[in-house]
């Protein structure tokens, strides 16, 4: 909402109360003034001027040589390239020396050879936007009416000597949309009176009920609809005061019956509608809900396809009005209008919105509605423009209205205690303090014992409850007077829980092993929603997605990451360590919230170690990620509990990729992308992996106990043994642990030979082996004794055999 | 035989002093003290000596003996020093030059906002609460004072999937679910952070997919001033000691009385500039007491309950706080950008 600071004043005064104070009041007290325009700011010396004579241009067929009078003596001669500049008009002149917005400084200049003292302005020149300036001027200069006295200051006849107050409204306070409505709140801060318009005329003997009937048959939609009749009135211009305050409030002028249905609307904030009386082709107005597929064509010419959601205006059988919403071309008020019929009406809000919105026709009408109007504004805010259309419309106002009035108005009665005033709110406020912010507010109050009661006035229709006066008296109150306390009685105690610690074990974890976070979007395309994913889903489509690519919620992490590296790689970023925590969706079925759970991703590309002047330089490789997710598990108290079992995973190289269990149940996989993968996202060697972190830090854990440091020396014996190529290292651990225990602490590998010397389909892998007892110092030959078993264990199950 | 020792004792020790090798002042130990030596010359030729003066004579080699010994170990100890700093001055590197690289990642910028923010009000007495991402209709907006038709659910254009589920727009149902658990019995005390979704194209200052956090405090004497108490904290703890808070009225459906809260302007200390838009203050989230009809939904009884809660953006709060100037580059992850958050404030 667009606030005239000077249009303002003739409901409140502001005495004392510059534009930017009033701003500042106002956003304390309730509804935020987002700015405070300056009309005239950065515009100088523009004056009202005589053009007396009108040439064409000798050396130009599009420019006119202009002698205008601009009240300093001898008129001034300036060439003009507007098309409807002519002899005689009143227009706008920015002398030499002018500045106008954008610092553009009028000199003395030639064009084509002839001199020009000046520039006669256009609207749009003058800092106006073209979509409020009235059409007969968008074009060309803007012409002033002939009273307009010579040299007097241009920009105070167009009222720019104004400042404007940008409202940022709350859908709780459409009482604001009205500049009556501001007057009531500005006077509430202010603590100053309301002055309301002026609506008393003398009517004409004839009464409106001989000219028009009034029907309505949907009453809910529409339980008041007033109709007055104005005849004899003559289109043309409304006066200039009127327009520039449209303007001003971001409306453009169009003939006087049209701009005071639009004054009102700001004026009252009731929308209101002129119908040409002569055109309706009948006596009656009739209000009903339309027929599905009745067609009709609005004011902006075009034709609409109705359904039985959508209210109608009309002439007993044809709509003329799309109720609350435009009406129709058929009854458009035109320059050959006579006779106004005048709709003032309480159309529901909801109605008004479907209708709104079905037809993508939003406008100032259509939003008060749907906000909700004042009722009891409705049939004085007729009045009003009834009013004005006899004083500036030439108008005769017929005795009366056509109406029909289901409507009920119960202002709002609510009772609170000041002790809850003062509980909820932490102040100590006394009742005399309270009566007189309600009374500052012009809402009824009345005192007895604690309680208090208001009434408030119906065009405040959001106050309900106890919490709606709580708040008035807050905002009145002032929040900076409000104590700054904290809250007392039964303390909680402030943790994270077992998940969330541990997820941030994993997060500071990965990023000490050099692995930065990425946050990436949960919506993805289909082709990439369900790549990587660990279990197989239907989608989880949006019902409306703004684009394809983000229309699906994601099923796995990677394809984001890996988008995360295709971008950093391209730009000259191409080793780079990035993980993901977050959410991916399983599909439940329709209508079903989906599993979400929580997964870790991270990926790994291009070189792990760069040391430069040593020249060392170390790709990323699967065992640089297996380590990674070693010392994950291993900080989490896993490792005894996790599995890399060889895996084939969609997207991933066939023979490096490992899926990862814990406790036998598969929790994820970890190995290098796809050759062809790589390929397509132009990355280097690059090694993923993904895991359900909901599955990780999901599983019990043990306790920390602390376990004795063995007393007792230990005896190591390492073995290089012979096996298949295909016997991975994994199962001949196994079998050694097994056939080793209680006295084998430790077994691990620390060669792997697969070169020439070997043996056809051979390969050569070494296991260091420490024996301890904790409880003494063990002999060699008990060892052997253990030893022995497992070698033999070894060649048993593995047919591996010691390396000669 | 007196003299002979001495003459022993001093050319000995003459030796020790010219020597300049560990080498060669091996050959001097062997040479004089040992068994060849001459001075157990000297002790074997004792024999000859009255009774009086072999004590006398064998006191006295011993003496030279020692002498010559602690000599030898001086000099010896001294080789040794200067051997090692001849080593060490052969072994001299330049400091200057880069260090072998330790790879080190960095929290997101917005989870350093996140958790920095979780902290502060853990520290409070709040716990973490967190909820589903896809909602039920009824728990974002329902739930929370906003009927079907509401007209304050235009302000919030939303990602639906079907007709009753959605992708939250707001952290607000993990509060209404926390609440719902509760049975109706209080305290809470929680702070709820997580993604959130509306339908907007993305800009520099619109993002699809933003985080939130919000809080919730419900209990039997939870006051407005308890509100802007809690506020005052959290603004100076997480922006400066010297900044203000001011509490505007607002509007939200799930709270009543509804406040926005700015903190004073750090750029211009309050007077005006253009990162505040000249008005001295930056509007920093939303809060309120929890509406009545909230708290009856979740089936706490509101005369006898009252509860404030809070709402932020965690991009905003980093794009105010790092002076980051497009939302975008926090879901771009370029590792340029990443990386300058690694440093721990
Ligand atoms: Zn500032």
């Amino acid at each position: 909402m667009f606030v005239s600071y000077k249009w303002l004043q003739d409901y409140v005064d502001l005495t004392g109360v510059s534009a930017n104070e009033l701003a500042e009041k106002i956003t304390k007290s309730g509804i935020e003034v987002e700015g405070v325009e300056i009309l005239n700011e950065g515009i100088k010396g523009v004056v009202v001027g005589h053009v007396v004579e009108r040439v064409q241009h000798p050396n130009a067929d599009k420019l006119s040589k202009c002698q205008v009078d601009i009240g300093e003596g001898e008129p001034v001669q300036i060439i003009c390239g507007a098309p409807n500049v002519a002899q005689g008009q009143k227009v706008a002149v920015a002398k030499v020396g002018a500045i106008l917005p954008g610092n553009f400084k009028i000199k003395k200049a030639k064009l084509r050879g002839e001199e020009s003292n000046g520039m006669i302005c256009s609207l749009q020149e003058l800092g106006m936007e073209g979509k409020i300036v009235p059409k007969e001027y968008s074009e060309g200069i803007f012409v002033f009416p002939a009273d307009a006295e010579v040299g007097a200051d241009a920009l105070a006849l167009l009222n720019r000597d104004d400042e404007v107050l940008e409202l940022g409204l709350t859908p709780n306070r459409a009482d604001c949309l009205s500049m009556l409505g501001v007057a009531y709140e500005v006077a509430a801060i202010l603590g100053r009176e309301v002055k309301l318009p002026e609506t008393s005329l003398e009517s004409l003997s004839e009464k409106a009920t001989d000219y028009v009937k009034v029907v309505v048959e949907a009453t809910e939609d529409n339980p008041l609809y007033v109709a007055k009749m104005i005849k004899n009135v003559k289109i043309g211009p409304s006066p200039l005061w009127m327009q520039t305050r449209l303007m001003s409030a971001g409306i453009r002028p169009h003939n006087n019956v049209v701009d005071i249905t639009n004054y009102i609307l700001l004026e009252y904030g009731q929308p209101l509608h002129a119908f040409d009386y002569d055109r309706l082709g009948s006596k009656e107005i009739l209000v009903r809900r339309a027929n599905d597929g009745e067609k009709f064509v609005t004011l902006d010419d075009v034709e609409r396809t109705l359904t039985a959601d959508h209210l109608v205006i009309t002439n007993g059988t044809e709509p003329v009005a799309l109720a609350g919403v435009m009406g129709g071309a058929n009854s458009e008020v035109t320059s050959d209008t006579t006779t106004v019929l005048l709709e003032a009406a309480y159309f529901n809000g909801a109605t008004v919105r479907k209708a709104s919105k079905d037809h993508g026709l939003r406008s100032e009408a259509s939003a008060r509605f749907e906000k909700g109007v004042d009722p009891n504004r409705v049939r004085v805010a007729g009045e009003r423009a009834a009013y004005l259309m006899a004083k500036y419309a030439g108008g005769e106002v017929l005795e009366g209205a056509a109406e029909v009035d289901t409507l009920t108005v119960e202002p709002a009665v609510v009772s609170v205690t000041l002790e809850k005033i003062n509980r909820v709110l932490g102040t100590g406020l006394e009742m005399k303090d309270v009566e007189a912010i309600f009374d500052r507010l012009q809402f009824g109050v009345s005192v007895e014992g604690d309680t208090v009661t208001v009434t408030a006035p119906t065009r405040r229709g959001d106050i309900k409850i106890e919490e709606d006066l709580l708040e008035e008296v807050a905002r009145l109150f002032g929040y900076d007077n409000i104590p700054k306390t904290l809250p007392i009685g039964s303390t909680t105690p402030g943790k994270l829980s077992e998940y969330q610690k541990k997820r941030r074990v994993v997060r500071a974890y990965l990023e000490g092993a050099g692995l930065y976070q990425a946050v990436t979007y949960s919506l993805t395309s289909e082709e990439k929603a369900s790549q990587f994913a660990m279990e197989k889903r239907d989608f989880i489509r949006l019902a409306m997605p703004m684009s394809e690519d983000r229309s699906i919620l994601r099923l796995s992490i990677l394809p984001q990451l890996l988008e995360v590296l295709k971008y950093n790689s391209a730009r000259q970023n191409d080793s780079l360590a990035v993980y993901e925590t977050g959410n991916v969706f399983l599909s439940n079925g329709v209508d079903v919230l989906p599993e979400e759970k929580e997964h870790l991703a991270g990926a790994i590309t291009g070189l792990w170690n760069n040391h430069s002047w040593q020249g060392e330089k170390k790709p990323v490789d699967f065992f640089v990620l297996k380590g990674i997710l070693e010392g994950l598990f291993a900080k989490l108290g896993l490792t005894e509990r996790v599995a890399y079992v060889q895996a084939q995973v969609e997207g991933m190289h066939p023979g490096r990729t490992a899926e990862i269990r814990l406790d036998g149940s598969k929790i994820g996989f970890a190995g290098q992308l796809h050759p062809s993968v790589q390929k397509d996202l132009d990355l280097k060697d690059t090694y993923v992996f993904e895991l359900s972190l909901k599955a990780v830090l999901g599983v019990e854990t043990e306790a920390l106990q602390y376990q004795s440091i063995p007393r007792y020396p230990s005896i190591t014996r390492d073995i290089a043994l012979v096996v298949n190529r295909e016997t991975v290292s994994g199962t001949l651990k196994d079998i050694i642990v097994k056939a080793g225990s209680p006295l084998l602490k430790e077994a691990y590998v620390f060669d792997l030979y697969e070169g020439d010397k070997m043996e056809e389909g051979k390969k050569s892998i070494a296991f260091s082996l420490k024996y301890v007892d904790p409880e003494r110092t063990l002999t060699d030959e008990e060892v052997t004794k253990v030893h022995d078993r497992v070698l033999e264990a070894l060649k048993e199950q593995a047919g591996a055999v010691l390396r000669g | 035989m007196q003299e002979r020792l001495k003459e022993l004792q001093e050319e000995a020790i003459q030796k020790v002093e010219q020597s300049s090798s560990l080498k060669e002042l091996n050959d001097i130990r062997v040479a004089y003290l040992g068994k060849k030596g001459p001075i157990t010359e000297v002790l074997r030729g004792m024999g000859k000596l009255s009774a009086e003066e072999r004590p006398v004579i064998g006191a006295l080699a011993n003496e030279v003996r020692e002498a010559i010994a602690a000599k030898i170990e001086a000099k010896q100890n001294q080789l040794e020093e200067a051997a090692v700093l001849e080593k060490m001055a052969s072994e001299s590197i330049d400091v200057t030059l880069p260090g072998r690289p330790v790879n080190v990642g960095s929290h997101h910028p917005l989870t350093k906002i996140i958790e920095e923010i979780e902290d502060l009000f853990i520290g409070m007495g709040y716990e973490i609460a967190e909820g589903p991402e896809v909602e039920q209709d009824y728990y974002n907006f329902e739930a929370l004072n906003l009927p079907k038709g509401h007209p304050a659910r235009d302000m919030q254009d939303s990602f639906y999937i079907t007709e009753e589920l959605l992708l939250r727009t707001h952290t607000s149902p993990v509060q209404a679910r926390t609440m719902e658990k509760h049975n109706g019995k209080g305290p809470i005390k929680i702070i709820c952070p997580g993604k959130v979704y509306r339908r907007d194209n993305d800009d520099a200052t619109h993002s699809h997919q933003f985080m939130q956090i919000e809080g919730l405090v419900v209990g039997e004497n939870i006051r407005m001033s308890d509100l802007k108490g809690t506020l005052d904290v959290f603004a100076k703890k997480m922006f400066g000691q010297d900044r203000e808070i001011r509490l505007r009225p607002s509007f939200f459906p799930f709270t009543e009385p509804s406040v926005e809260m700015d903190i004073s302007c750090k750029v211009c200390g309050g007077h005006g500039c253009n990162v505040c838009k000249q008005t001295g203050w930056i509007e920093i989230l939303g809060a309120g007491m929890v509406h009545p009809n909230v708290l009856e939904m979740a089936g706490y009884d509101s005369k006898k309950y009252t509860g404030f809660a809070f709402g932020m953006g965690p991009e905003r709060i980093a794009m105010l706080k790092y002076g980051v100037d497009d939302i975008r580059h926090f879901y771009t992850n370029d590792v340029r950008f990443l990386k300058q958050f690694s440093v721990e404030e």
